[in-house]
């Protein structure tokens, strides 16, 4: 029967694996998992089934839908998975796991040929030191990166890319090694579902569509869930028709973690956030601008803060000593300025432009000029669309720098998400190496527990922003984080053959958690004349706005420059406590509404473990990023650990703990000695 | 910086179920009012929620009419400027238009093979499901980017 609006019709499927997501790190695992799918059959005469489930199109969904102008993670054969490790470990203040970030850095190149195979065009540079945009350095016979071409590098890790369609191809790929019928477009999976008879195991997801008036239930051995970070959860900067444009995209809703947290997933690092310092108001990057075009940022009055308060970094050792010291003190260096009342922070454009030209011809001029709007152009049009309002050449005018409201993701500068089991060769903990005293019994000891990626959720896997304590992976590491857990969940399937997945709630109880909304709605429009003013029921919209104020009031957002406290904490955590309660009290007045509400209720969720981490975490481990005032220090006696947390669907109750930090390369080389 | 819908330009797809901008949008935004009754254009797109646009231009660069610009947020942006693409299949053509009328023009490639051309698995190793507990990707022999690293580098092995 066709669905209505007041009783959705309600789709089951079984399937082996189910991927959720459709960004970078699901387009990995679609591609990477076809094809060991395809061994399978032909080895074993097994078809698995498989299903990719996206809430928006594949060819323009996460992170990358409008494209990028760098690939930030390409290891390059003159560098050693190490020296990667080292970098994450140290951009991220020291507490991220190793095997991760190891593991990645020697498979993530792998992707990237492929990304250049299948069509995206990479610039190179010749051997006379002359750069080339990726279509003419083809045409100029330049070596692809697999046959010993040369990337232009605008950092140790980063390469340029003509990006514009990076997703567009990245997904093209996915999408024929998939097959159309394995895809399932529009859907939007809001809620995970147990095992009857094993609560630590996972059975299936649910959503909805919203183009039709259905609930899709699906039941699954092992589930992927990369369905990105978290953006708005904070108040915005700009909220008015400027809420939008959000530094990291506005539709990572929180989705990954709060499910994963429902399903009893163990969490790790989410007191960990991101604050870039981006071009004011459109939020452009800033990579190209200080690696390849060497600019540099000023207080208003001219002067490099990085250079005029470089003692401040001595007071974070090591983390302030290494030769590129961790993002969120390159903010705390800012942040005194702009507290200090030295503000507007200036991009010195013109300046840098003006060093370049002086060794270039007037064709490099030009070639120069379109190199920095595409930067914008590729990833950022937004930014463009400011200097366009403002009549701002940046050879002609500065631009102003700002620290964003917080983000919170896995993949980019940050390194909040999910605890999970990581590959066996590289050194790590085992379950027999001591653990720090508070971990819950049921959970894992060691850093591996069978299968690359799963999560402590039985047969729940994830990747991209949801693995947490790695970070730095970017879009060609999402991709790869994807193919390693596809790998891992294709042996998990096997060995699971004969496990048939019972849910511990019924379709119908599922439908209704998922279809509340509606019901608010439909319950109560009547009882007042103004469809957005009723006691009844609470628009998403306002809902959002209540987490927003909450967040950045109380929990270190730019309201008070990134400071809280253990009181404004335990405010925090009261006001969330009753947000929680009436999101209950949500209503959808449509399909496209009832969206809106679920993205909320992941928001929810991911803020109260923010909050819950941070509270937890007596000390302050990124300065710039946030200062809880009472603890203002980096304690690394005592919390050179990561912090990891779950939650009981049931109490609805978090429990934070600690676990310990190991080294699995040494950190010792990336240092300067100590200033004092 | 919300997208908007030109009146005359846009042709609702020719009546089909869904626009190519509902298609495209990651984040739900782009709706076809079919009877006029939202926006007074029947059979047009409009932007439903203008504040949450990313202004990522997916719907922009899609539209087969080219009936869809962005006009940049109204409470940032000073009015008058625009930045307009035209999306080939092998590159991009940006018109920008400054407030003060200054325009600069720019032309990126996107692509370096035709669109839907891509064989994900042509010349690739088939597999053996023994390899499944082997560290890498199934294309690690073929790709040229498994970096081995030093050994000596991981000090608990």
């Amino acid at each position: 029967m066709a669905g209505t609006f007041d009783n959705p019709e309600i789709v089951q499927e079984e399937v082996d694996i189910l991927l959720i997501g459709g960004g970078m790190a699901c387009c990995g695992a679609g591609f990477e998992m076809m094809r060991w799918a395809e061994a399978v059959k032909a080895e074993t005469g097994k078809d698995l089934k498989i299903k990719l489930v996206d809430k928006a199109a594949m060819d323009r969904s996460g992170a990358v839908a409008q494209g990028l102008s760098a690939i930030n993670t390409y290891i390059g054969p003159r560098q050693d998975p190490a020296d990667y490790a080292r970098m994450v470990s140290n951009d991220l203040m020291g507490i991220t796991r190793d095997d991760l970030a190891y593991d990645l850095g020697r498979n993530v190149d792998d992707s990237v040929h492929l990304f250049e195979e299948w069509g995206l065009p990479i610039w190179k540079t010749d051997a006379d030191g002359v750069r080339h945009d990726g279509a003419e350095s083809i045409r100029e016979g330049l070596p692809a990166l697999k046959d010993g071409g040369e990337p232009v590098r605008s950092g140790k890790w980063q390469i340029m890319i003509n990006g514009e369609s990076y997703k567009w191809i990245v997904a093209e790929a996915a999408k024929k090694a998939l097959g159309l019928d394995r895809i399932q477009e529009r859907v939007f999976i809001v809620h995970l579902i147990n095992d009857k008879n094993d609560p630590k195991r996972i059975a299936g997801a649910a959503g909805f569509s919203v183009r039709e008036n259905k609930i899709y239930i699906y039941k699954a051995k092992a589930i992927l869930l990369a369905a990105g970070g978290c953006v708005n959860l904070f108040r915005p900067r700009s909220v008015g028709e400027g809420t939008g444009r959000a530094w990291y995209p506005v539709w990572n809703a929180g989705s990954t973690y709060s499910m994963a947290a429902e399903a009893g997933a163990e969490l790790t690092m989410m007191e960990n956030r991101f604050v870039p310092a981006r071009f004011k108001d459109g939020y452009g990057p800033v990579g190209a601008w200080f690696l390849l075009f060497k600019a540099k940022a000023t207080n208003a009055y001219g002067e490099d803060y990085m250079v005029k308060n470089k003692e401040m970094l001595n007071d974070y050792p090591p983390y302030g000593q290494a030769a590129v010291p961790a993002s969120c003190l390159r903010n705390h260096l800012m942040l005194k300025e702009m507290k200090e009342g030295r503000g507007p922070i200036y991009m010195d454009t013109v300046t840098a432009l003006a060093k370049l030209r002086e060794t270039l011809t007037p064709k490099e001029v030009k070639h120069l000029e379109a190199e920095a709007w595409e930067d914008f152009l590729d990833m950022c049009v937004g930014q463009c669309g400011i200097w366009v309002g403002e009549n701002i050449e940046p050879e002609k005018k500065p631009s102003e720098l700002m620290p964003t409201e917080p983000y919170l993701l896995g993949s980019h500068s940050g390194c909040c998400g999910i605890w999970v089991s990581g590959p066996t060769d590289v050194g790590a903990p085992s379950a027999s190496d001591e653990e720090l005293p508070g971990v819950p019994d049921h959970l894992p000891r060691g850093w591996n527990w069978g299968y690359r990626s799963m999560t402590t959720v039985k047969g729940l896997f994830t990747a991209g922003d949801g693995v947490g304590a790695s970070g730095h992976k970017f879009s060609s590491g999402s991709h790869t984080e994807g193919r390693l857990a596809a790998k891992a969940m294709v042996r998990f399937a096997l060995d699971n053959a004969d496990y048939k997945p019972e849910f511990d709630e019924s379709a119908d109880e599922i439908a209704a958690t998922i279809w509340k909304p509606v019901k608010n709605f439909l319950e109560f429009k009547d009882y007042s004349t103004a469809i957005d003013v009723n006691p009844n029921y609470i628009t998403p919209k306002m809902l959002q706005f209540r987490l927003q104020k909450i967040m950045d009031e109380y929990v270190a957002g730019v309201a008070t420059y990134y400071n809280t406290n253990d009181k404004m904490l335990a405010v925090a955590e009261e006001k969330l406590e009753m947000l929680k309660e009436d999101s209950q009290k949500m209503r959808a007045k449509d399909l496209h509404e009832l969206l809106r509400a679920w993205e909320n209720y992941h928001r929810i969720l991911t803020a109260e473990a923010h909050m819950k981490h941070i509270q937890f975490r007596e000390e302050s481990r990124y300065p710039g990023f946030y200062y809880r005032t009472d603890k203002n220090f980096v304690d690394e006696q005592n919390w050179h650990c990561f912090v990891n947390s779950i939650y009981d669907k049931k109490s609805r109750k978090w429990t934070c703990f600690k676990r310990k930090h190991v080294d699995l390369v040494d950190k010792s080389k990336l240092f300067k000695a100590a200033a004092h | 910086m919300p997208t908007f819908v030109r009146t005359e330009k846009c042709d609702g797809c020719k009546g089909q179920d869904k626009t190519a901008c509902m298609y495209i949008c990651p984040h739900d935004l782009m709706k076809l009012d079919k009877d006029g009754s939202e926006t007074g254009h029947a059979m047009r797109a409009f932007n439903q929620e203008p504040e949450q646009c990313w202004e990522c231009y997916s719907c922009v660069k899609i539209c087969p009419q080219g009936a869809i610009e962005a006009r940049h947020y109204a409470d940032i942006v000073p009015l008058g400027g625009s930045v307009q693409p035209l999306r080939g299949s092998d590159s991009i053509m940006w018109t920008i238009k400054f407030r003060n009328g200054t325009i600069k023009r720019f032309k990126f490639p996107i692509r370096t093979t035709p669109e839907g051309s891509i064989d994900p698995f042509g010349g690739k190793p088939m597999p053996k499901v023994a390899d499944l507990t082997a560290p890498g990707v199934f294309t690690k022999d073929v790709m040229g980017g498994y970096r081995a690293g030093d050994a000596a580098e991981l000090i608990r092995k």
